[in-house]
């Protein structure tokens, strides 16, 4: 009987309006997206960048486990000894489009040279330049130093 | 000679601008409105980027519209294929024609024109039904035909909820039915009758939670699936021009048109045609409302609610009203 009676007078749709209408006023989830960004945390995984040591020589030593460990195969490696003996790559290719971004190639890293840096912003406008090579992987390294240096900071108590 | 025709022509002419234009004004910022409230409703900000606060949003939109190419499914109906939304936007302003803004304030001040407007919120249905035939392709026809089925089963309810009105006022002119609500709003003795308008008002104009003939979850756009640029359009002005036409159908019928709520100081400085878009915003919010609340109905839901609950309420309203009525000797 009441059941009936509430269903007429539409009680629980009533109930409904009010609560949304109660929403209208609530505090917005939204971000302005271009102008105001959300956290990341240090873990975060996005473009890839080959770090260099402070005196600027290279990290990469070409030991290969980051091409080896890819599971999207989208790494491309070729060594060869340096003059003063040490080994380093002449190609280092990363195809972004490839890649699926796990982050295996910064993990299995042993002189953490290739890491995944903070920036998720580098669409482009051909796939070609997706195409990353040496060359770009070192000037990321450069761009981002300061971030990624931070993050690893940040993070290094949990590993 | 000339005088004689070209000046009240042009006079008949200026008046139906005064109303479209409006009209067209006002459905471009109730889009803006729509997409604003159920953008607050789901704790989004909403439209905030062309113009003021997002104001000029809608008019970016139509002019991205309309530049886009108007495609033509080869294997449709050519000519009823674009003469569907042509109709379909022609008839939601024809009806504004017997609209009483404020008292005098109406194109044409026809007798029947309750039933001039029942008639054209009627015909809206072979705009749908066309455009959903002519597109030759399947979730167009079933669009069309959901659309069909709903809008005449709401339609039989809606007729009785108008009789109950016309009961009470004794004519059919709309500024009489007006002029009829001085002492209390009919929205007030007739609540019931209020409710079951405004549900149905929300199935004739084919909005949430009554939707089906476009609903994109099961049917992509319904009859709009195949149309594009102008002629979709045409379609989404009419959508919302019947929606405002409706909205001002119920403050004639129910809310006192251009009456103020109590005619004593504060209230009746403002001037009428002030309380009567006032009402048709708040009715206008309610539609918004109800579309940011309530999810859609099923089609044999949607079908019950219509045959078997309201119409025989609105059945059994018009012989109480009557009866009342005749008893207590308050027939006009």
């Amino acid at each position: 009987m009441i059941k009936t009676l509430k269903s007429f007078i539409l009680y629980e749709l009533l109930r409904g309006m009010i609560l949304t209408f109660k929403y209208i006023f609530k505090k917005k989830v939204t971000i302005n997206y271009p102008h105001e960004k959300g956290p990341l945390s240090p873990r975060f995984r996005g473009e890839h960048a080959l770090r260099r040591y402070p005196n600027g020589e290279e990290r990469c030593i070409a030991c290969k486990l980051c091409e080896a460990v890819c599971p999207a195969q989208a790494i491309t490696i070729e060594s060869e000894t340096r003059d003063d003996g040490t080994r380093r790559t002449t190609r280092y290719d990363i195809d972004m489009v490839k890649c699926i971004y796990c982050g295996l190639c910064q993990e299995s890293c042993p002189v953490d040279a290739i890491v995944e840096g903070p920036n998720f912003e580098f669409s482009t406008e051909t796939r070609e330049e997706l195409l990353y090579n040496k060359e770009k992987l070192l000037e990321n390294g450069d761009k981002w130093e300061y971030e990624i240096a931070q993050n690893i900071k940040t993070d290094s108590p949990y590993r | 000679m000339i005088n004689s025709i070209l000046i009240p022509g042009l006079i008949i002419i200026a008046q139906i601008l005064a109303i479209i234009v409006p009209v067209l004004i006002s459905v471009a910022f109730l889009v803006y409105a729509e997409r604003k409230i159920l953008a607050l409703i789901q704790l989004r900000k909403g439209p905030n980027v062309v113009g003021p606060f997002g104001l000029l949003q809608s008019f970016a939109d139509a002019l991205k519209l309309i530049t886009k190419e108007n495609i033509i499914p080869s294997n449709s109906n050519k000519m009823v294929f674009l003469l569907a939304p042509i109709i379909t936007m022609v008839l939601s302003l024809a009806g504004w024609a017997v609209i009483p803004f404020a008292p005098g304030w109406v194109v044409s001040d026809i007798n029947v024109g309750i039933m001039y407007l029942f008639a054209i919120s009627s015909l809206a249905v072979y705009g749908v039904i066309m455009a959903g035939w002519s597109s030759n392709s399947k979730y167009p026809f079933l669009g069309a035909l959901r659309s069909a089925a709903q809008m005449v089963s709401y339609e039989v309810s809606i007729g009785f909820v108008i009789i109950t009105v016309l009961l009470c006022v004794g004519s059919l002119n709309l500024t009489k039915i007006v002029e009829a609500q001085e002492t209390v709003w009919f929205a007030i003795p007739l609540l019931p009758m209020f409710i079951v308008f405004f549900i149905s008002a929300l199935a004739e104009t084919n909005r949430l939670p009554f939707d089906l003939p476009e609903d994109e979850s099961s049917l992509v756009a319904g009859f709009t699936t195949e149309y594009s640029s102008a002629s979709f359009v045409l379609f989404f002005l009419a959508e919302y021009a019947s929606m405002i036409l409706m909205s001002a159908m119920t403050v004639i019928l129910f809310l006192g048109g251009w009456l103020p709520p109590f005619d004593v100081f504060p209230f009746n400085i403002l001037p009428g045609i002030v309380w009567f878009i006032l009402k048709i915003i708040f009715i206008l919010f309610l539609f918004l409302w109800v579309r940011g609340t309530f999810p859609r109905y099923r089609y044999d839901q949607l079908m019950r609610l219509g045959w078997k609950v309201f119409l025989p309420l609105s059945l059994l309203w018009v012989v109480l009203t009557s009866g009342f009525l005749v008893i207590f000797n308050l027939v006009p």
